[in-house]
């Protein structure tokens, strides 16, 4: 059949492809791009640092001496405190969602849960700092002060902002990621395994703890790192809470940064050309750490997927 | 052969049960007392001049955000009119035009390792690109931060969504004649627009309530944004800077800010959520 345009419908087949091709390759652009820029916009700062900037506790603004030590430790800490505290939690949220609740509440409460994820870091911080800050400082943090002594871990006045706040808001928000992936996980197990279980005479708790978990414990590594991904390079709700103070303490309750808070709260003021490389370079470091993490956990999470396709 | 008592097992079985159901418990009452006190706070800070005036001077009452509304509103659209096309072809190329290449494996692959880079880190990368050349932050720079966080966002649903589409569907499109990209704009697109709408709505929910992307991009502003080209005024930034001040006015002010941002941002991931339900 011939039609009266000619060539054109194969020249707006060509030009739709081409441009459907263009915007697939600003992906490969955008994250090749990140790193690129980063590199060359800390080179100064990496010139003059090299690699001990990585471990030197040094943030001198005025005397232009920067080391990413107090950042990283800070990073480092909070998210500890945030995955300690969010990974059982999540377990057992999701042990109650898919084994316990009846499936009327199980689909409201996990809802809820997941609405968690859909409430905008700031308000985390705007929550953290005005309510949940002065409540660890006048109850909580006496508290606990009183039950674990003078361990250095709880020493210091209790101010309310500091790591352990941090870590606390952090554990709230990584919550819901980590619930998700766990709560799929365990919904996959096949039944077969579970009935065989519960035929043997186990009570629901046995049955998780030896089948469920056991079956899906890749799936939860996965769900981990995600989290974990989530809670290193969360910014507001941290700079609200942290303190943003460079230093390296053992307590809990004492203020420190880490390498969002930094960011967030020092770019705009960095005037000096190296400051502002120092900065950059801080930015580099979490791109990459959650890069690492990010892949790790996509390509442990697609791996799994593929088995559990190729199984049933 | 003696037997264990039963009891001790069941006991520890019912104990965890009561733990799983509180710590759910314990989930949504955070979720509850955030939303509460957001509520709360912020409706004592809402009136028609919050929502119509610029900001008072520092220490001063009255006032608003109006100005932050609209910038607000202004960088959201942008971020769509920039990351939903791009985003929709490139779900697009991955699904109709290279399934299964390693191409397609490779962007599908860092698409969502994108969605999982902070969002600081967008900011700083649209700081370095556009913010330094230029000069001056701005509102374009602001809504291209954005864009950048919504386009994996979109990628990732529509070539999800087309992939779900019929293959019987495409090929009667295909066997009539149609160029495979009217097929996919009229046909395909159709057939899944609800999915596609959720992806985008999700995207937006998310980003119009993004902060550390805006930061170093579109800064804040205390006037009207008459042209995007300059620092312009925002939400989020405004909670951030006003929440640190010394000022119970302009605390105040971050509290009703922030009301805005919790009921518009929950309205849409509400929405969103219920097509996604209609779709099932």
């Amino acid at each position: 059949m011939r039609r009266a345009h000619g060539r054109a419908p194969l020249v707006a087949e060509g030009l739709f492809r081409a441009a459907a091709f263009a915007c697939a390759g600003f992906v490969l652009v955008v994250m090749a791009g990140l790193f690129v820029v980063l590199l060359y916009r800390s080179r100064l700062s990496i010139d003059r640092f090299g690699w001990g900037f990585l471990w030197s506790a040094a943030w001198d603004p005025v005397r232009d001496n920067f080391g990413a030590a107090s950042s990283i430790f800070g990073t480092v800490a909070s998210t500890v405190i945030a995955m300690v505290i969010a990974v059982p939690l999540s377990l057992v949220i999701a042990l109650f969602l898919v084994e316990v609740a009846p499936p009327r509440l199980a689909r409201p409460v996990s809802y809820g849960i997941e609405l968690l994820a859909g409430i905008p870091s700031i308000i985390y911080g705007m929550w953290g700092l005005f309510v949940l800050a002065p409540l660890m400082a006048t109850n909580v943090q006496p508290a606990m002060q009183k039950v674990f002594g003078k361990l250095p871990l709880f020493a210091g006045p209790p101010m309310g902002i500091g790591i352990l706040t941090a870590g606390l808001v952090l554990a709230l928000m990584v919550l819901p990621f980590i619930t998700a992936v766990v709560r799929d996980v365990f919904a996959l197990v096949p039944p077969v395994m579970k009935e065989a279980g519960y035929g043997l005479g186990a009570t629901t708790w046995e049955v998780t703890r030896k089948v469920t978990v056991g079956y899906g414990m890749k799936g939860i590594v996965g769900g981990v790192f995600l989290g974990l991904g989530r809670a290193i390079g969360e910014t507001m709700a941290v700079t609200f809470v942290i303190g943003n103070d460079h230093r390296i303490a053992a307590s809990l309750f004492a203020s420190g940064n880490s390498i969002a808070s930094t960011l967030a709260n020092e770019f705009t003021e960095a005037s000096e050309p190296v400051y502002l490389s120092a900065l950059v370079e801080l930015g580099l470091i979490l791109f990459v750490v959650t890069l690492v993490i990010q892949v790790l956990a996509q390509l442990w999470l697609t791996r799994l997927a593929r088995q559990a396709g190729s199984t049933s | 052969m003696r037997r264990r008592p039963a009891w001790p097992r069941k006991a520890v079985d019912a104990a965890v049960k009561v733990a799983s159901a509180l710590a759910a418990a314990l989930g949504l009452g955070f979720l509850a007392w955030i939303l509460f006190v957001v509520l709360r706070h912020g409706a004592a800070a809402l009136n028609w001049t919050f929502l119509t005036s610029l900001p008072s001077a520092p220490g001063g009452s009255g006032g608003g955000l109006g100005n932050a509304i609209l910038g607000t509103a202004l960088m959201t659209l942008l971020a769509c009119v920039f990351g939903v096309p791009i985003g929709l072809l490139a779900g697009v190329y991955l699904a109709e035009y290279s399934r299964g290449t390693r191409f397609a494996t490779t962007v599908r692959f860092l698409a969502n390792v994108m969605m999982g880079i902070p969002s600081i880190i967008i900011g700083l990368f649209v700081y370095a690109v556009m913010v330094l050349p230029s000069g001056h932050f701005s509102g374009w720079a602001g809504g291209v931060a954005l864009a950048l966080l919504v386009l994996p966002v979109v990628a990732r649903t529509t070539e999800d969504m087309l992939a779900m589409v019929p293959n019987a569907l495409r090929e009667s499109a295909l066997a009539l004649g149609s160029p495979h990209w009217r097929a996919t704009l009229r046909i395909l697109f159709r057939a899944s627009r609800a999915g596609l709408l959720t992806g985008v709505l999700l995207a937006v929910a998310r980003v119009s309530g993004e902060t550390a992307p805006l930061l170093f991009t579109a800064l804040n502003s205390p006037y009207w944004p008459r042209s995007l080209s300059g620092p312009t005024a925002n939400l989020t930034v405004t909670i951030f800077n006003y929440a640190m001040s010394p000022y119970p006015a302009w605390q105040q002010a971050a509290w009703g800010a922030s009301f805005i941002i919790v009921v518009g941002v929950l309205a849409l991931t509400v929405v969103s959520r219920t097509l996604t339900r209609e779709r099932k």
